[in-house]
């Protein structure tokens, strides 16, 4: 294929999606021949159901003779994964949400047949509020800002021709036609881009390095081993966009000299892998990776290689020893990889998630791009919103938003009128952000200064319910298992800090156990040898500075103030609400639970109590509770 | 020697015996390594090839993946025992795997793992007797929007609460 006949097939191929991207009040222009229903297949909505949906309004469709009026496609993730399995009617541009097989009838006969949406199945901000039907409307949606995630969710992520409609493989066909590899790199240069992986180093730099690096063998590496708990934006792309990823990487070959690239994917996501390789397949078929793309000189292959479970391997020295199959263990640095990588040779890796804002900068140019997020962190950032928040998925706003816009205007707030407590960035390399800093905005430096970090753009939010020492522990418990065992500050360090961790939860810390933790991770911060250990503290350390009061509860007062380390919890059976049914005696391990002489009552002995909480478990009438 | 032999010597040598189905999944694992031109770099790729043919990973299958790609047999078990993916010990038919990222985790992960552990009667780690079921916590499988979550397969469950462990276990009995 030339460029001439990419320009052809994408306007053949953007009239059969026109449909699509029509958006238009019915009411007001008459019926519409044809609609098209948007069922997300992305992650989340699998999982809720999102097949025997789509097969129920097939049926119903072909019961009402409607299948040749009313299209149907399976896009990528629409990322409101709170409100799955999502369908959007277009061109009416009407949402629904929650849908559910027997659901179906109703959409096609009321609205497909008689033109009257059904608005049960509309988002509603709370119950009694009235109807949101068009999404563009729904704040979730219109406080977002696309670049990442443009395409996600309108196109169908197996049809190659979706993605070029929508101006897909256009960065490319112009790169090799029109720009020599400086002018990608200069291009990339002016947007300001950092790298969206972790540590937000600046994307042209790399690239310029590999430029230069002498010799033909090259390598580009997409690092997609997305690790990071509370992370899941890599995964979204590669689901719901995998073309935009494979034009980048064809993009940074082609700017760094590169011939082969890998991408590293995660065998946790065997979705994305299927998907990868039938975008791999169609790309090569229409001659936009392999030999001689676009007829130019330029050539280019991809191959995916699928990890095996280990958390080190995200970090990038330990990535390509996986990537050649060995442990995936770091190695110092310097040399850094773009002086010696793959097969020693000169190697350039980096996140999804930059690489898909790529295609963008250099069809848009990098100017544009500048022009978003702040001067020193530019772009936009996808974030994915988790844990004690209304709405949960993937939210995407130029970089320097505030932490109070996303959890509270995107993310609807806390569930329950519970209170927000804190916010966790970056993983388990990152911090948790008290209620204080709610309106600083987010961006790479701002983080830091507070002890956390941009990371990944995983963002878990918690409410009162979550006890911040049980939080780090988590965290360490997590480093204590993922580190590699390479470097003894971070094999032995984060089994310390652990240690010191569990011994406050469990009500036996003393003041010295702060000292020794800020000690410890002091050094492992300083002394690890890659980025998992430099940053393991990182948790434990931004809860010791933001909810200090909440280790010396722990250590002074022996209380947990969230009601979550059990060890510091006092159960106690309310006598009013007890009916004497002896549930609880007959499951308390340590028989601490007796009958109150010549009543129908129990009582337990706090002496015997092991804390375990069976007794609050099992009783039928919240008669046990804790103090 | 050609790579049947190899793998018949290595097979008699370890006392087993080569049955038909047996030969099909090395002749399918061979396809394999055909795939990848015997690179001893693709390693973790065959190994995984080798994991959902076998179901788990075999002495006698370790063996013949060293030899077949000319790598020491330390070196491939150091692999293997790097990645939590492999396992060196049957599984059962159905790997629960419970989702442990934080978002999970705040959400209440650990109260379904220990209903799941009450239910099957088992241990996380552990497979349960008839075979059926191991279960095992898992980093964080990226459907945090959604969590809890367990994957079962290709199959997620969704916002699974402590109540709800029955109904998902029976999906599989």
């Amino acid at each position: 294929m030339t460029p001439t006949e990419l320009e052809q097939l994408q306007k053949r191929a953007a009239e059969a999606l026109s449909l699509r991207l029509q958006k238009r009040q019915v009411k007001s222009n008459g019926k519409p021949a044809e609609r098209v229903l948007l069922i997300c297949a992305g992650g989340a909505c699998i999982s809720c159901g999102e097949a025997p949906v789509w097969e129920a309004l097939e049926k119903e469709l072909v019961r009402n003779n409607l299948h040749d009026t009313v299209h149907m496609v399976q896009t990528g993730c629409m990322s409101a994964c709170d409100m799955g399995p999502l369908v959007i009617v277009r061109p009416d541009n009407i949402l629904y949400q929650h849908v559910k097989p027997e659901d179906a009838a109703r959409i096609v006969q009321q609205h497909m047949l008689r033109d009257e949406p059904v608005t049960e199945l509309m988002y509603r901000p709370h119950p009694e509020a009235d109807p949101i039907p068009n999404p563009d409307e729904i704040p979730f949606f219109s406080k977002q800002v696309k670049i990442v995630l443009e395409t996600c969710g309108i196109i169908d992520p197996e049809n190659i021709e979706e993605y070029i409609a929508m101006e897909g493989y256009a960065a490319l066909a112009k790169a090799v036609s029109a720009m020599t590899p400086q002018q990608v790199i200069d291009e990339v240069k002016a947007s300001g881009i950092r790298g969206r992986g972790g540590a937000g180093f600046p994307t042209a730099i790399k690239w310029q390095m590999l430029h230069n690096a002498p010799g033909s063998e090259k390598y580009i590496i997409c690092n997609a081993d997305e690790g990071d708990p509370g992370a899941f934006m890599d995964r979204s792309v590669l689901e719901g966009d995998p073309h935009r990823v494979l034009e980048a990487m064809a993009l940074a070959a082609y700017a760094t000299g590169a011939s082969k690239g890998f991408i590293y994917v995660r065998a946790e996501y065997p979705l994305a892998i299927r998907r990868l390789q039938i975008a791999l397949e169609q790309a090569r078929r229409y001659g936009l990776l392999g030999r001689r793309i676009l007829g130019s000189d330029f050539s280019f292959g991809i191959e995916i290689r699928v990890g095996a479970g280990a958390f080190v391997c995200g970090e990038e020295t330990a990535l390509m020893a996986s990537v050649q199959g060995r442990r995936g263990m770091p190695r110092p640095r310097p040399p850094f990889p773009t002086d010696s990588g793959i097969h020693d040779k000169p190697t350039s890796i980096n996140n999804v998630e930059t690489f898909a804002s790529i295609p963008a900068i250099v069809r848009r140019g990098g100017k544009w791009y500048a022009g978003i997020g702040t001067e020193k962190s530019t772009g936009t950032k996808v974030f994915a919103l988790a844990g004690n928040v209304n709405a949960t998925g993937l939210v995407e706003v130029p970089m320097g938003t505030t932490l109070r816009e996303i959890i509270f205007e995107i993310g609807g707030g806390i569930p329950g009128g519970k209170k927000f407590k804190a916010a966790q960035t970056g993983g388990p390399s990152g911090g948790c952000i008290p209620a204080e800093h709610l309106d600083l905005p987010l961006d790479f430096d701002s983080l830091q200064q507070i002890g956390s970090i941009v990371g990944s753009g995983g963002l878990v939010v918690m409410d009162e319910d979550s006890c911040m020492v049980d939080v780090a522990k988590f965290f360490m418990d997590f480093c204590v298992d993922e580190s590699c065992g390479k470097c003894p500050p971070c094999r032995v360090g984060t089994k310390q800090i652990y240690k010191t961790l569990q011994k406050i939860c469990d009500g036996k810390g003393s003041e010295d156990d702060l000292a020794i933790l800020d000690d410890l991770c002091d050094v492992l911060r300083s002394s690890s040898l890659c980025g998992l250990g430099q940053t393991s503290p990182n948790p434990t350390m931004s809860t010791l500075r933001h909810f200090r009061d909440e280790y010396e509860a722990h250590i002074k007062g022996h209380k947990c103030p969230a009601k979550v380390c059990k060890q510091l919890l006092t159960y106690i059976i309310n006598l009013e609400k007890c009916t004497g049914c002896s549930l609880c005696a007959r499951n308390c391990p340590t028989d601490a639970i007796s009958r109150i002489d010549g009543q129908r009552k129990y009582v337990i002995d706090q002496d015997k109590c092991i804390h375990c909480g069976k007794c609050h478990e099992v009783c039928r009438f919240a008669a046990v509770a804790i103090e | 020697m050609s790579s049947i032999q190899a793998l018949e010597s290595t097979i008699s040598r370890l006392g087993h015996q080569v049955g038909p189905g047996e030969k099909i999944k090395f002749d399918q694992l061979e396809i394999a390594i055909g795939y990848y031109n015997r690179q001893p770099e693709a390693l973790i790729q065959i190994l995984h090839r080798a994991q959902e043919l076998f179901g788990y990973l075999r002495p006698d299958v370790v063996e013949y993946v060293a030899q077949t790609l000319k790598l020491p047999a330390s070196q491939v078990h150091g692999v293997i025992s790097f990645y939590s993916f492999f396992s060196t010990v049957p599984r059962g038919k159905y790997t629960i795997m419970a989702c442990m990222g934080t978002a999970c985790y705040v959400r209440g992960a650990e109260q379904v793992v220990q209903a799941f552990e009450k239910e099957l009667s088992i241990q996380r780690g552990q497979t349960t007797p008839d075979g059926l079921f191991s279960l095992k916590c898992v980093r964080c499988l990226g459907a945090c929007g959604m969590a809890p979550v367990i994957m079962i397969g290709e199959d997620v469950h969704s916002k699974l609460r402590p109540d709800g462990v029955k109904k998902v276990i029976r999906q599989y009995t």
